[in-house]
């Protein structure tokens, strides 16, 4: 038959491809159309920039290689690999095979998806076409293959690296069905046509051959290729309602992304493309301490986004996350979960914490300082990181003074990741005029908490550091002041200081300035969450536990004198429990290791005691 | 003295009439489902001793004390400073997870109004 008397059954995929194709624009332009004017402008100042090839680079690589997910486990991002990139390859070259074999590039649409319907034979006796038949047959063997490793890990997740798989909703189920039955269906309908024509490539005629055995192929033919297409075409609807919404949403999300549209407030549009490009791949689920130590498994990001996107977010679901960024780690879509996350709560809380009447501003010190150091809340709980953080700015003859002496100042962060964001935004403004009296030009910080939202929320004249950063300059300035010792330490990156703002190397330089690093098993952007977190709101103090001692478990497996960490909350949470190997701030180990004042001024020598190494430090 | 409290004599200010009869008692019940670790409070103080706004009258235990008699017009006004830093969970020698039951009180009696 002659593809221009266009038989019924093309009819479904038709159907289907063109609701697709209606549907994304309109749904696409209606949330495009929350961006404000700004918004616009910054997408128009960026999209005649070499950042819009970058981001088909990234098109490339993340929508259809998959090369995060690669990285993750090979074999999950072969799965996704072949499913993504093998059926885009079944399209091009498809349609290329079309218009080689036709000489016109505008043959219908459904021509390439049922070429082998009308010619089985492919372009007859020419090596070009027996290259097609060759190349089409190999990509469904790769959509083949993949779609076997995506049977399987329904079944056995763990042989593709993951613990569990995504709990689905109905549409999801519908539009899985469907996908699932694309390919073996077409398998089928190129196998029962090749098998009556007695040619076609070496995979379906194969195939062709041993169905022709017992089938009768003949009254098969026409419906095979029906079941082909209402499959097609049952998938093309349920795609937009299902998380394959994903497929076509990510390449949008990831122009506007290098658009320069992610705005932290996630007030535009870009939220929109973010909560409808997750594919439901459920890594997040993999990488949460809450499932994989207490047990939580509603709650998780794949399932806070689904919410997002059919509705609101249950109370549990929105309250019962640490924050700790380990998901927007791992997401192969680099969703900016947590930020989404915190607007969700925002929007519960908006009406229920107004701002706050704050007292006025007392006069704070007149006393002209360098340094001005805030110890934050957490540090108050932990006061030898305070004592240790003055002892070093006076051995280092630092003039300083410390903002929250009479611990009355919040950095306002606790209040803003429980979505009391007017309430945290009249702390700020306080803290603020706090900070700007004292005259200091530079704000030190022992707490990962308050700095990042010191960076993040505050508009401040001075630069601000955390402690990490800080002492680690002293020591390259001053190296003198320290002295190096042979204890071994294992480093705990907090959340907020590690994946939250990104230092990782400056205290890892202390500790070997100091002692000997001992590695761990999850370190750096893979760091583990202490379980201490005050972003969790519906956490049981015993699920805590279990996540605490599963990462001080971890910390403390190569053995070392000390766990280290740099954060008060972080030290607090793994000192609580009975601990053989103690936990120290690294501005105690670095109190610890100053050069004792004798060696350093000799002439003095007799008025301090010498300090034994290895104390105990912990309070 | 100036104002109403001029005059001679003693005074009860009303929030401090106690009418267990007429209060409402119901509020710490549920939140003590919501949060079953409130039950382990002794009101030994720790969390009022290390609050970062107890200055604007923030207390943990007198909350907790508060909304036991029912006195919830109080409570919603003492709430309100709080910061949720959470120091006063930190503290807690009974694990009572103080900084949930406050966030859940501000939400119950937010939905209460």
């Amino acid at each position: 038959m002659n593809f221009t008397e266009h038989p019924a059954f093309v009819f479904p995929f038709v159907v289907g491809m063109l609701f697709i194709f209606i549907y994304l624009p309109v749904i696409y332009v209606t949330w495009l159309r929350k961006n404000s004017l700004a918004d616009f402008k910054t997408i128009l100042r960026s999209i005649f920039t070499t950042n819009t090839l970058k981001a088909v680079r990234e098109i490339f690589s993340e929508c259809l290689l998959h090369r995060r997910i690669f990285r993750y486990n090979i074999r999950l991002g072969y799965m996704h690999m072949s499913l993504a990139f093998g059926w885009f390859l079944l399209i091009v070259v498809g349609k290329i095979e079309t218009m080689v074999f036709t000489h016109d590039g505008f043959n219908p649409p459904y021509l390439p998806v049922f070429f082998k319907y009308f010619y089985p034979s492919g372009i007859p006796d020419t090596f070009k076409g027996r290259f097609f038949l060759m190349i089409m047959d190999l990509l469904l063997i790769l959509v083949l293959s993949g779609l076997f490793l995506a049977f399987l890990k329904r079944f056995r997740s763990r042989v593709l690296g993951m613990k569990r798989t995504t709990k689905h909703i109905f549409p999801d189920r519908i539009a899985l069905t469907f996908l699932w039955f694309i390919f073996p269906l077409r398998w089928f309908a190129e196998s029962v046509t090749a098998g009556i024509a007695g040619s076609g490539g070496f995979f379906t005629l194969g195939s062709g051959r041993a169905l022709a055995s017992f089938l009768p192929l003949e009254d098969l033919l026409l419906p095979s290729w029906w079941a082909y297409s209402i499959v097609l075409g049952g998938f093309f609807f349920a795609l937009p309602f299902s998380r394959y919404m994903h497929i076509f949403t990510e390449v949008v999300l990831i122009f506007l992304k290098y658009w320069n549209l992610a705005t932290p407030e996630r007030q535009n549009a870009y939220a929109d493309f973010e909560i409808n490009a997750c594919s439901r791949c459920g890594i997040c689920t993999n990488v949460c301490q809450l499932s994989a130590d207490a047990g939580i498994t509603h709650s998780q990001a794949v399932y806070f986004l689904r919410d997002l996107r059919y509705g609101t977010p249950e109370r549990p679901v929105l309250e019962n996350c640490f924050l700790c960024g380990r998901c927007s780690q791992a997401c192969p879509v680099e969703i900016g979960i947590d930020q989404l996350r915190i607007a969700g709560r925002k929007r519960m809380m908006n009406a229920i914490a107004p701002a706050a009447e704050m007292r006025p501003v007392v006069s704070a010190n007149g006393e002209k300082v360098d340094v001005l150091y805030f110890a934050g809340c957490m540090s108050h709980l932990t006061p030898g990181i305070i004592d240790a953080t003055r002892e070093i700015l006076t051995r280092a003859g630092i003039r300083f003074s410390v903002l929250d002496d009479r611990e009355e100042v919040c950095c306002g962060r606790p209040a803003r990741q429980a979505g009391f964001a007017d309430q945290a935004r009249s702390i700020i403004a306080r803290t603020t005029a706090l900070i700007n009296r004292s005259g200091a030009s530079l704000l030190l910080v022992t707490c990962p908490i308050c700095y990042k939202v010191f960076n993040e929320e505050y508009d401040l004249p001075i630069p601000v550091e955390h402690h990490t950063v800080f002492l680690n300059r002293l020591m390259t300035e001053r190296p003198s002041l320290f002295r190096k010792s042979s204890l071994r330490m294992s480093y705990h990156d907090p959340c907020d200081l590690g994946r939250g703002s990104g230092i990782y190397e400056q205290p890892r330089s202390i500790i070997r300035r100091t002692g000997v690093l001992v590695s761990a098993a999850h370190e750096r952007e893979d760091a583990l969450c202490c379980g201490g977190s005050l972003a969790n709101l519906a956490i049981t103090p015993r699920q805590r536990t279990l996540v605490t001692d599963s990462a001080y478990q971890m910390l403390t497996a190569g053995n070392p004198d000390y766990v280290v960490t740099s954060c008060p909350l972080c030290k607090k949470t793994f000192a609580a429990g009975k601990r053989e190997i103690p936990v120290a701030d690294i501005a105690e180990i670095a109190r610890m290791m100053l050069q004792p004042e004798e060696i350093l001024h000799p002439e003095k020598a007799g008025e301090a005691e010498l300090e034994s190494e290895g104390q105990e430090i912990c309070q | 003295m100036n104002g109403k409290n001029d005059k001679w004599g003693f005074h009860t200010e009303k929030s401090n009439l106690i009418t267990l009869d007429s209060n409402d008692r119901s509020l710490v019940n549920i939140l003590a489902e919501q949060v079953p670790s409130l039950n382990s409070c002794f009101f030994c103080g720790s969390c009022g001793a290390t609050c970062t706004a107890s200055d604007d009258g923030m207390n943990f235990r007198l909350v907790h004390l508060l909304l036991r008699r029912g006195e919830l017009q109080t409570v919603n006004k003492i709430i309100r400073s709080c910061l949720l830093c959470g120091k006063c969970t930190l503290v807690c020698p009974r694990n009572v997870d103080t900084r949930a039951v406050i966030y859940n009180l501000k939400i119950l009696i937010h939905e209460l109004h």
